[in-house]
């Protein structure tokens, strides 16, 4: 009885809806008796479901915004207003109704996420493909992608090549290039390719599982406001009946004690806070930008300084070929080519840079002989019949060859860009120079623009790096304050010096060392796109795509969502407070008073669901 | 000790909440109850051999909310 009364509910509110209609259409036409006997039927119909609803609340000592309605309803059948009670009946279904309806749509983003989550697999078992549901695959089993196909589960790429979509995870539609011993991730998608891989993490401990959860807590932590407003809902609804009969002791005015009741739900005062939360957090979920709950949302738009941590965030974190000057009759693909094959045999980062700059410009590499790895300076090769030596000064001085005056020019002015020059000499000759620098991320600049254009007032940068190549980043990037040569404790204490003048401090870091200064700020970000779950789990903020465009969006959307909290709670302690002035000065009627209430919370819902397409740049 | 997480149908008050925690909570097995609001679910901790999901289920449908699908694990 009680499930079919629930499950039939919006029955219940067109049937109440309905009558109502009717009897006063028969109400026009002079049918006295005929318009009551249809309205009693509206207020009863449309009672019960609320009625059922305030009476299992009560038996578990919880007082219901429907005890309230249901109480009116009463009052109002009481003293023969039975316009009023139908109409506050159905009014109160039907605003329910719809606050479900548009409740759905701010929480649209998260649901969104959940549709991605994959269904089935397709395992190499004995050798043959299967297709199976995701839950039977087996952390070791062999899966096998194919363009379209959705990745199940997290592994490690065995073969293939695919361009993958991971906005999912990342946020990030551009498709990725991904091949041999790289990861994939559960929810990504195969735009084309074909790619086999081992899995690794199944179940709840995919990076996607663990998206939807972080996702799905973080809307549940409220805001202090949040915590406030629930508290206060708790003694306000038993406060409300208790003044309501007050009033009427005083006045003996049944009707005007009954009006009271309903304007004074507390619903939009309830609800404007939590939807604009929950629709902020589902827009920067969209955007793979995960902000811990509403207390760190507060924060974050508070924070007015930002400090980053240099290599790895604001830079790319890996170095790469920035330039190359070729000499002596060198041409510049010729000797990249032969410089690459001879960095085959080191694994220094500098050496790694070159082989990567060779294969992206698709030069092929050759075999090489003799390779000697000369500490602290570079190396020296046979490659074909030449003798190659590749590294810095030291190695081209030791090896008693004169630099020419253009050359040592030339690396001079390399060398204050911010590179690190390494020398090439052939055959006892310099042939040429590599430049090499760790690269600006492109999204560095604007981001920076963009926080300092919304209310960053100071931007600090710190790095263990050399104090020249940090001073020349931080001048291309307008950065205020820079502090170089620094250990992970020396971080820490920067940060909590800002803090101690007064700032509020976010602070964005990758690696393990930037762990203690990340958790010594305000607001730490995490580049998450590594995936591990330390930095997930400490930061209070993760970015998925490592995009420092993703950390200003979640900057000024925190702005954005805290504006949009404060504009639902004034409106709606407004709308309270015009509401009991009208109730008092007799221009506020039952009816009236109950479509008001209702339309304020849905006023508040649609204002919160303007922030899931908000954009912030 | 087991876990389950029970998936309803839209929750729309807030009061939902602490109607749902209350009751689940006081059945006797329970260890722990999270009702998560904005995702209709219910995660429940419990020992199974005092209790079992079922059960916890049906007491959630009695307070009226519907339980779409659950999970045990």
């Amino acid at each position: 009885m009680i499930e079919y009364i629930n499950k039939n509910k919006n029955m219940f509110t067109a049937s109440s809806g309905i009558l109502t209609a009717i009897g006063f259409a028969s109400g026009l036409f002079g049918n006295v008796e005929i318009k009551n006997m249809l309205l009693l039927a509206a207020s009863i119909t449309g009672g019960i479901p609320i009625m059922l609803k305030a009476f299992q609340a009560l038996r578990l000592r919880v007082f219901s915004i429907e005890l309230l309605v249901i109480i009116a309803i009463a009052g109002a059948l009481f003293i023969g207003e039975y316009t009023e009670s139908s109409v506050v009946a159905f009014l109160f279904l039907f605003g329910a109704y719809l606050e479900a309806r548009t409740l759905e749509k701010t929480r649209s983003s998260l649901k969104e996420l959940m549709d991605l989550a994959p269904l089935e697999a397709e395992v190499l078992r004995e050798g043959k493909a299967v297709t199976i549901p995701v839950e039977e695959v087996e952390i070791g089993d062999r899966v096998v992608l194919r363009s379209g196909s959705k990745v199940p589960v997290d592994g490690k790429i065995l073969v293939g090549k695919a361009y993958i979509n991971e906005a999912a995870v990342t946020g990030e539609s551009v498709p990725a290039s991904k091949s041999e011993g790289d990861w994939v991730y559960s929810g990504t998608l195969v735009d084309n390719g074909y790619i086999e891989f081992e899995a690794e993490r199944i179940g709840d401990d995919t990076t996607f599982a663990k998206i939807i959860e972080l996702v799905e807590e973080a809307q549940e932590s409220k805001t202090s406001a949040e915590k406030f407003l629930n508290k206060f809902a708790r003694y306000y609804t038993p406060a409300v009946i208790i003044l309501s009969v007050i009033v009427y002791l005083i006045t003996r005015n049944i009707r005007l004690s009954i009006t009271f009741l309903v304007v004074a739900c507390p619903g939009a005062l309830v609800i404007g806070a939590p939807v604009s939360n929950v629709a902020g957090i589902g827009n920067g979920a969209k955007h793979g930008v995960l902000i811990k709950g509403g207390e760190v949302m507060e924060r974050l738009s508070k924070v007015n300084a930002a400090v980053f941590d240099k290599t790895g965030t604001l830079t790319r974190g890996c170095p790469e070929v920035s330039s190359i000057a070729a000499f002596n009759g060198w041409n510049e693909n010729e000797l990249l080519g032969l410089a690459a094959s001879a960095e085959t045999i080191s694994e220094h980062h500098l050496g790694q840079a070159i082989i990567k700059e060779a294969e992206a410009r698709g030069i092929e590499l050759s075999p090489v002989s003799n390779g000697e790895i000369i500490k602290g300076s570079g190396i020296s090769v046979y490659a074909g019949n030449h003798k190659l030596l590749l590294g810095n000064r030291k190695l081209i001085k030791d090896n008693s060859i004169s630099i020419p005056e253009d050359v040592l020019k030339s690396a001079d002015k390399k060398e204050k860009d911010g590179n690190t020059v390494v020398f090439a000499a052939v055959d006892g000759k310099i042939a040429g120079l590599f430049a090499i620098m760790d690269q600006i991320r492109e999204d560095a600049k604007s981001a920076l623009e963009n926080l300092r254009r919304n209310g960053i007032k100071k931007i600090v940068m710190l790095t263990g790096d050399n104090s020249q190549t940090a001073r020349l980043i931080a001048s291309q990037l307008n950065i205020d304050e820079v502090y170089a040569e620094l250990m992970p404790q020396d971080k820490v204490g920067q940060v909590k010096k800002l803090k101690k003048e007064g700032y509020v401090v976010a602070m964005a870091g990758d690696g393990i060392n930037d762990a203690p200064s990340i958790a010594a700020a305000d607001i730490g970000f995490a580049m998450g796109k590594s995936g591990t779950d330390v930095s997930m789990e400490t930061a209070d903020v993760v970015l998925m795509a490592d995009k420092l465009s993703q950390l200003s969006h979640a900057y000024v959307l925190s702005k954005a969502t805290i504006k949009n909290m404060k504009q639902n709670t004034y409106f709606a302690v407004a709308v309270v407070f015009i509401l009991l002035m009208g109730v008092l000065s007799g221009n506020v009627h039952l009816a009236s008073g109950m479509f008001i209430h209702e339309a304020s919370v849905l006023l508040v819902i649609l204002n919160a669901m303007r922030l899931i397409g908000y954009k912030s740049a | 000790m087991t876990k389950a997480e029970f998936r309803l149908e839209t929750l729309t008050c807030p009061a939902c909440v602490s109607k749902i925690d209350t009751a689940v909570s006081n059945l006797e097995g329970v260890q722990s109850v999270k009702v998560l609001f904005n995702s209709s679910k219910v995660k429940v901790e419990f020992d199974n051999t005092k209790i079992d999901a079922e059960k916890i289920e049906n007491t959630i449908k009695k307070l009226g909310y519907p339980v779409l699908s659950s999970k045990v694990s």
